[in-house]
Order: structure tokens, then C-alpha cells, then sequence
């Protein structure tokens, strides 16, 4: 095997693949990556039986071949090269990396004991690169990061012909987010659970293309398996096992308080009060006559009050919360307002985002938070 | 000034026995664990006269006092009792720390008398020190009196300027003694003490001190701080070097904020069957839920403490993201770290415990679901969580249905296991309480080969008699316990261990 390829395409197709490459591998070959030289194309590929990542690029292939490296060095190597084209070969069980006048000389790990990739499910639909990475972080965001439970630790996609909805929680907080796209067969109808961390890293690392395509396998072959692809690279995660709790009925229709607040000076000032809240004790706000008063701490300690302005229709209610859910909650609804509808204290409120004042809330991302009661 | 005191109820548990059990009093009363793994709680004074001590192996008391009466504990009236005590402290002083159910700090200072011990700014004139002297002893002489109203218990009491003159003080008052240590003759009540006597010096702490030659206080105090810290450490060589001068200037903390909440158990035979296992750990769960409630705290990690037949002690936790005090998830929790242990050589000893205390809730989406459809059915198999009896696989994978399905079937086997369990669990432990329908409230005086005899008196009844049924006898049924005061009220007269009352001040001679 022998091929060019740019230093830049090189580097960033490595450092693509190589990100799924497990610390610890499980067994040696893991930890490598796989090249594939054919026909004016270089593909790069890495496993670790939860997640397959392939990438393709173009290469100036002279003799076509395939061949394993430790795919930690070759992205270490690669990141640090001169800019200028790099040529790989293989010399017996040894690979050459000419850079330059920089020369490196690898071990090749066995190819035949490399075991064989997932195949990609067929695609079902796509979407725009950024309007999914932004979906995913808005709902990646609620998902529990406690192994102990890993049903909480994925984001559950629903299709349901061209609307598809993503929800996770951790059990204090719950996300949903939907979205248009174009799926392949109008009547699509699919659940799945993808884990968070990995379907941020996916999404993120998927914008620099136009749309990404998304394959959920159905009952056929590849189940088990969901297939993000764009801009040249495919990535399969096996998802998990199970699905969230149904969450429907948990998100309240009625309401007895609505109340509207700028979202920046609302993000500071939980901010500033929650500087006296230690371990996440709750911040207390209470809604009276278009006054918000944000307050935290406790005699005992450091005391903290602050007040806003904010509209509010229906009565007066006072609820606290763990200031981080909150904030996260104000971060991911993206809007200048804020909108926060209350049932009772002890009841969850229902978080979203309106582009001004008096526009409506954008209901396509809602965040449900569940107060903190206090005790005596 | 002397305005710390330390009260300590004379051998408490066995006290509390001779005073239900009118046919025990001034005989040799043995409270503690009577199964072949128990120790003595406490002994009355007629069985330390034989060498039995607290904290003894239960078999090495029954060979040194064979004719004691040997009582399991009878812990809601101690509790009972405790309260009444504490109430009387805490009507001479709102700073009152109890150290443990018989055993308490006042700082004397703070109470409505305070003000009549503060010198205001005199000098320590040996006749202003004379009369604040008087004024506390007689003090502690009430609150003594009080207490043996209240109770009908006797109580010994230290008074001095410190936590830990008091504490020695009161020790040496014992039993139902009073001891104040006037000011400027503490070196005299200490400096002859094993250096064992002041607080944080252990056995070992102890043993290194005597090699260096170290065996009094007095010793202690003339080694001085940069020897102690030389043998001990910094910390405790330090902590030892001002204690042993006679400086101690701990405050008096009343309501000690709780750390943690737990509750364990040993089990007279270790438990091997995982069932069994995992109901007591259920059982456990939610009583350090309750009591982790009636404390008015919520907690972070749940910690479950295993130990086995061979004595290994492990413990596992799992900390949450927020505080909570649902039952259901400490329950969930509790489950499943001990599905991570291997109890197959069997267990003896489990404990569940909350830690990571806060005093607010972070309310949980699904349980409020819970609640909202008043059914103990949770959505989404894995929050609920109940493993199923083939172990953790469940929790994670399955569906809620099925999830469902495995916790009902294994709540199922548990209750079919009840009533036999039950049945079989019929003992009548000596020194528990119970009621005949015909001859009335009386206490298990023993039982074996399949009979049980009772001895029928009450705290305010002469010693009664005893008779005996089969152990299976309908008519008999374990009983409440009965307040010592006897049913119309307190009684006048104390009865505790031990020989007449004694008080008495050290005094310059």
C-alpha cells in the first residue's frame, strides 16, 4: 500500500476516526485504526463495539492495500506534521510516514484479527448539520450521567413521519425538542435510545457538512444500531437497551401562573445568588405583582436576594430550585425571554423560550424542572 | 466558675428494668444481647459486684453472675425515659448536649440562673467564689432530686469549669452521687487520673504513652506539649498536652447538627438466603427513611454496610445528584448496590444509611407521577427499579412492563414466606412485655421446651408471681410497655442501684 494525501485532510480525517478509539481497549486490535487505500480514496475506520466511526477522503493512492496502526500515535503524528503532504507505505509489517523531512516508522497490528464494522443502516431521512447539533444539545443537556441507571444517560429519538422528537431526563428535569425533516418514507414511524454523550460528540462533529443523514435500523439487519452520516463521514452508535419513562402526561396543559422574564439579567442574577447557594441548595423565587425576588443561602450562612422585573399573569406563587437545573434549563431555550409556567409549588414548571415579550412561547423546546421543596 | 455540668443516669437500662420489674430491685439485672454473639449493654450495680461490665461478652456475664436476671433491651422505654430526663436538664439550661440516651452536658450559664452565677465583673473574691459554689450545688442537687421525681431513677452528676472535669467529676460521683470541682482545685481531682481518663486517649493511645513512661495526667502535664507532640503526633499530642493541663474549652453545643442517618442490624444466625437478604435491606431502607424524615433531612448518598461470616465489613454508596428523602428511591438505591455484593457464605450484619445532609428535597419527576395517580405503579421500569429476583439485568433493560411483572413476583414470594416465618418467629424474649387476658400486664421471665414463663407485677405493683403457659398459649400476647411512674403519676420515691445517696464537693483542705 502506498498513497499522498494533504497534511490538513490527513490530520482532521485521523483525528475524526480516531476519536472513538477506546483508552483502554478491550483487545489490542482495537486500538487501531484502519486505513484503506483504493481507487483516489483514502478511508480511515476505528471501533470499539459501541461505536464505529469511517471517514473517507480523497488520496493520491498508488498501490491500493489496507493496514492497521495504533490509531492514539498516528493521530498524535499527523497533528503535528509539517504542512506539507504526507506519504504513507507500507514496507513488510511496517508503515512509513514521510512528511517533509520528518520520517516516522510504525508496527502494523494484525488486519485479519480486526473485527468486521457494523454495516450502516439504511438511511431513513435528513437534516441540516446545525439545526441537529443545536437540537442535541438542547436535550443532551437533561440527560443523567449516573451509569447507574443507563436508560436516563441516552436522548430518546421518536420519528414520526417528518416531525422527530428528541427527549432525555435525569429524573429532575426533562427536555423534549422537535424538529422537520425529510425522511425517506412519509410514514416513518421509529424509537430509539442514543447514548447523550455520544450523540453530542456525533452531532457536533457533523455540522461542517450541508444535511446529515440519520439510519435507524428497523426490525431487519443492523438492529440495535442507529447511523449518523455527513460531509464524507458515517458514525454508528449501538444503542441502548430499554426506553424512557413515557412522559407525555408528566408535561402539565393547565397552569394557574404564567410568568415572563428577560433571560439575560434572569441568568445573571440566579448566577449572582447562587454564589451563597453551596452544594447546589436551592435558589427561591418568588413571583408577586411583576416583581421577581431571586433568593438563596440560609441564616446560618451567606444570604443573597436580588429582584427583576417580570410579567406575570395568574397568582402569585414562590418555588425553588437547584440553581444549576435552572440555569442549564435558561441556556439551552437560546431566546432573549424566558417563560416559566407554574402549577403549584411542588409541582414541575414548564421552562421555554419566546423570540420577544409579548410573542408567543416557541413550543418546539420545552424543559421541565422540578422544584426543591424545603424541608420543615 | 463550675457552671458545666455532666449528668449520667445510674447503670441506665438495668435501672429502668428494676423499676418496671418490682421483683428485680436490688438484685443482679443484666441488659444487653442474649443471643451467643451478644455483649452486656449494661449491668446494675448488685452484678458489677460480680466483675460483670458493659461491653462484656454476654457468655463470660453469664459465668461470672449465673443468677442474674439476664433482660433483652427494651429500647422505646429507655428512649421514653431519656426524654423525660433531657426535659428536666433543659429546664435549667436551653444549652443542653446529650452524648447519648443516660448521658448529657449543661452549660449552666446559659439557663435562668446564669446570671446569678456570673461574678459580673468582681473580683474572684474567695467569698463570691464560696457563694457561687453553693448556688451550683445546690443547683445540681435539685436538678437531681427532679430527675428521681420524674423518673424514679437515680442520676450522678459532676459540676466543674470544664466539659472534661465535669465528665470525670460525675464519674466519680457514681453511683447517684454529686461532685463539684471547685475552681483552683482541678489540678487535684486530675493529676492522679491514668492519662486513659482524659478524652481522646484510647488503649493504644494509652499503652504508648506508659513505654515512654507516661501513666498519670500529672505525668502527662510534666512531659509537657513538645513531648506529647513528639510520641502522639501534632494534632493529638497537642489536643492530650492542654487537656492534661487542665485546659479544655470545648463548648457546651446543644442540637449537634446530624451527619448521617442509619440504622443496622446483627442477626443471631447469618443470614445466606438473598431473599431473606434483600427484605431486610428493604426493611432497613425504610426505617432510616423514617427516621431520616423525623430528623427533617433529606440526603445525597445512600450507604449500605454488609458484613459477612467471616467478618469482612464492606461498605457501598451511591451519591445522587440532589437530595432526597423518598423511601422509594433510598429503597431503589439500597437494592441495587447490594446486588453488587456477594453474600453467598452468608451475613452478619447489614445497615442502610443516608449521608450528604441537607434540609431540602429535590423532587423527583416520577415519583410525583406516583403519587399524582395514587398508585404504587411507577412509569419506566427503570426508575422504579425493583430488581427482579434474577438480579440486576432487569433494572437496565427491560421494558416497563416486564420490569413491573419481576418486582410484583418477587413481593409476591416474600409475603407467601410471612405468615410460616412468623409463626416460627413466635419467641418470648426474657424481659419482654406482655399481657394475659386473665392475670394482665407481666414480663417473660424465660421460656424454652416449648413453654414460656411470666412473671405478672407492673413499675407500681409489689413483686408479683409466676406462672407458666405453653408457649403457644392464645390468651398471652406481647404487650405495651408501662410508664415507670405507675399510672397516677410520679413517684415520689427513687429506687436505683446502688447504695445511698452521697454528694460532696473537693474542698481545700
Amino acid at each position: 500500500m502506498k498513497f499522498r494525501v494533504e497534511r490538513d485532510v490527513l490530520a482532521e480525517a485521523v483525528a475524526w476516526a480516531a476519536r472513538s478509539l477506546p483508552a483502554r481497549p478491550p483487545a489490542p486490535v482495537l486500538a487501531g485504526l484502519l486505513l484503506k487505500a483504493s481507487a483516489g480514496t483514502l478511508s480511515l475506520s476505528g471501533f470499539d463495539y459501541e461505536v464505529s466511526a469511517r471517514v473517507e477522503v480523497e488520496a493520491d493512492v498508488e498501490d491500493e492495500g489496507t493496514v492497521l496502526v495504533s490509531g492514539r500515535l498516528l493521530a498524535d503524528i499527523s497533528r503535528s506534521l509539517p504542512n506539507r503532504p504526507v506519504e504513507l507505505s507500507t514496507d513488510g509489517v511496517r508503515v512509513n510516514v514521510v512528511c517533509g523531512s520528518s520520517r516516522f516508522t510504525l508496527h502494523t497490528l494484525p488486519v485479519d484479527e480486526y473485527p468486521a464494522l457494523p454495516a450502516m443502516p439504511e438511511a431513513s431521512g435528513s437534516v441540516p448539520g446545525d439545526v441537529f447539533a443545536a437540537a442535541v444539545a438542547q436535550v443532551a443537556i437533561a440527560a443523567g450521567r449516573d451509569d447507574t441507571l443507563p436508560v436516563l444517560t441516552g436522548v430518546r429519538i421518536e420519528i414520526e413521519g417528518d416531525t422527530v422528537t428528541l427527549a432525555a431526563t435525569d429524573r429532575y428535569r426533562f427536555a423534549v425538542r422537535e424538529f422537520l425533516w425529510k425522511p425517506e418514507v412519509s410514514d416513518m414511524s421509529a424509537v430509539a435510545l442514543v447514548p447523550a454523550k455520544t450523540l453530542l460528540d456525533t452531532a457536533k462533529s457533523l455540522t461542517s457538512g450541508d444535511t446529515v443523514s440519520l439510519a435507524l435500523a428497523g426490525s431487519g439487519g443492523g438492529e440495535g444500531l442507529i447511523g449518523f452520516e455527513g460531509a464524507g463521514r458515517r458514525t454508528t452508535t449501538r444503542l441502548l437497551e430499554g426506553d424512557l419513562p413515557k412522559y407525555r402526561t408528566l408535561f402539565p396543559t393547565e397552569f394557574s401562573a404564567v410568568a415572563v422574564i428577560e433571560t439575560a439579567p434572569f441568568v445573571e442574577a440566579v448566577k449572582r445568588v447562587a454564589l451563597v447557594a453551596e452544594r447546589n441548595t436551592p435558589v427561591r423565587l418568588t413571583f408577586e405583582q411583576d416583581v421577581l425576588t431571586l433568593e438563596a443561602g440560609s441564616s446560618d450562612d451567606a444570604q443573597a436576594t436580588e429582584r427583576l422585573d417580570a410579567r406575570l399573569e395568574g397568582d402569585d406563587i414562590s418555588i425553588a430550585f437547584n440553581p444549576t437545573f435552572l440555569l442549564d434549563g435558561l441556556s439551552a431555550i437560546d431566546s432573549p425571554v424566558a417563560q416559566l409556567s407554574f402549577t403549584t409549588h411542588t409541582k414541575p414548571a414548564l421552562l421555554s423560550g419566546r423570540p420577544a415579550i409579548d410573542a408567543e412561547a416557541n413550543e418546539a423546546y420545552r424543559y421541565l424542572i422540578m422544584p426543591v421543596r424545603l424541608s420543615g | 466558675m463550675p457552671t458545666i455540668l455532666h449528668l449520667d443516669m445510674d447503670a441506665f437500662y438495668a435501672s429502668v428494668e428494676q423499676a418496671a420489674k418490682p421483683s428485680l430491685r436490688g438484685k443482679a439485672v443484666i441488659v444487653g444481647g442474649l443471643g451467643p454473639r451478644g455483649v452486656v449493654a449494661t449491668a446494675s450495680y448488685e452484678a458489677r459486684r460480680s466483675g460483670v461490665h458493659s461491653a462484656m461478652a454476654m457468655g463470660m456475664a453469664r459465668r461470672l453472675c449465673p443468677n442474674a436476671a439476664f433482660l433483652v433491651p427494651r429500647f422505646p422505654v429507655y428512649r421514653q425515659v431519656s426524654e423525660v430526663v433531657m426535659a428536666v436538664l433543659r429546664s435549667v439550661s436551653p444549652l443542653v448536649e446529650p452524648l447519648s440516651l443516660d448521658e448529657a452536658f449543661v452549660d449552666l450559664e446559659a439557663g435562668p440562673h446564669g446570671a446569678l452565677l456570673d461574678l459580673q465583673g468582681q473580683e474572684p473574691t474567695a467569698l463570691a467564689t464560696a457563694r457561687v459554689t453553693a448556688m451550683v450545688l445546690a443547683l445540681a442537687e435539685d436538678l437531681r432530686a427532679d430527675i428521681g421525681r420524674a423518673t424514679g431513677l437515680t442520676a450522678s452528676v459532676g459540676v466543674a469549669s470544664s466539659k472534661m472535669l465535669a465528665k470525670i467529676a460525675s464519674e466519680q460521683a457514681k453511683p447517684d452521687g454529686l461532685l463539684l470541682v471547685e475552681p483552683g482545685r482541678e489540678h487535684q481531682v486530675l493529676d492522679p487520673l491514668p492519662v486513659r481518663a482524659l478524652p481522646g486517649v484510647g488503649p493504644a493511645t494509652a499503652e504508648h504513652l506508659r513505654r515512654a513512661g507516661i501513666a498519670t495526667v500529672a505525668e502527662a502535664a510534666a512531659a509537657g506539649k513538645a513531648e506529647l507532640v513528639r510520641l502522639l503526633g501534632k494534632a493529638q499530642g497537642a489536643a492530650v498536652a492542654s487537656m492534661a493541663a487542665g485546659r479544655d474549652d470545648r463548648p457546651v453545643v446543644a442540637d449537634r447538627e446530624t451527619k448521617s442517618v442509619s440504622v443496622e442490624d446483627t442477626f443471631e444466625v447469618d443470614l445466606a438466603d438473598r431473599t431473606r437478604v434483600l427484605r431486610e435491606i428493604d426493611r432497613l431502607a425504610e426505617s432510616c427513611v423514617r427516621r431520616l424524615r423525623a430528623a427533617g433531612k433529606s440526603g445525597r448518598t445512600v450507604v449500605v454496610k454488609v458484613r459477612r461470616f467471616d467478618f469482612s465489613t464492606l461498605t457501598r454508596s451511591e451519591t445522587l445528584r440532589a437530595p432526597t428523602d423518598d423511601p422509594a428511591v433510598v429503597l431503589e438505591i439500597a437494592r441495587r448496590l447490594m446486588d453488587a455484593v456477594d453474600t453467598t457464605g452468608g451475613v452478619r450484619l447489614l445497615g442502610v444509611g443516608v449521608t450528604g445532609l441537607a434540609d431540602f428535597t429535590q423532587e423527583d419527576l416520577f415519583a410525583h407521577v406516583v403519587e399524582a395517580k395514587g398508585d404504587a405503579e411507577r412509569p419506566g421500569g427503570p426508575v422504579a427499579g425493583a430488581p427482579g429476583p434474577e438480579g440486576q439485568g432487569a433494572v437496565a433493560g427491560a421494558p416497563p412492563g416486564e420490569e413491573r411483572d419481576a418486582a410484583g413476583a418477587a413481593g409476591e414470594s416474600s409475603l407467601a414466606r410471612e405468615p410460616a416465618a412468623a409463626e416460627a418467629q413466635r419467641r418470648w424474649l426474657p424481659g419482654q412485655d406482655v399481657r394475659h387476658v386473665e392475670f394482665g400486664p407481666g414480663w417473660v421471665q424465660g421460656s424454652g421446651v416449648g413453654r414460656v414463663t411470666v412473671r405478672f407485677e407492673t413499675p407500681w405493683s409489689p413483686p408479683g408471681r409466676v406462672r407458666t403457659f405453653l408457649v403457644d398459649d392464645p390468651a398471652l400476647e406481647q404487650g405495651p410497655p408501662l410508664p415507670l411512674t405507675g399510672p397516677d403519676g410520679p413517684d415520689p420515691e427513687p429506687h436505683g442501684g446502688g447504695p445511698g445517696p452521697r454528694s460532696g464537693a473537693v474542698s481545700g483542705t
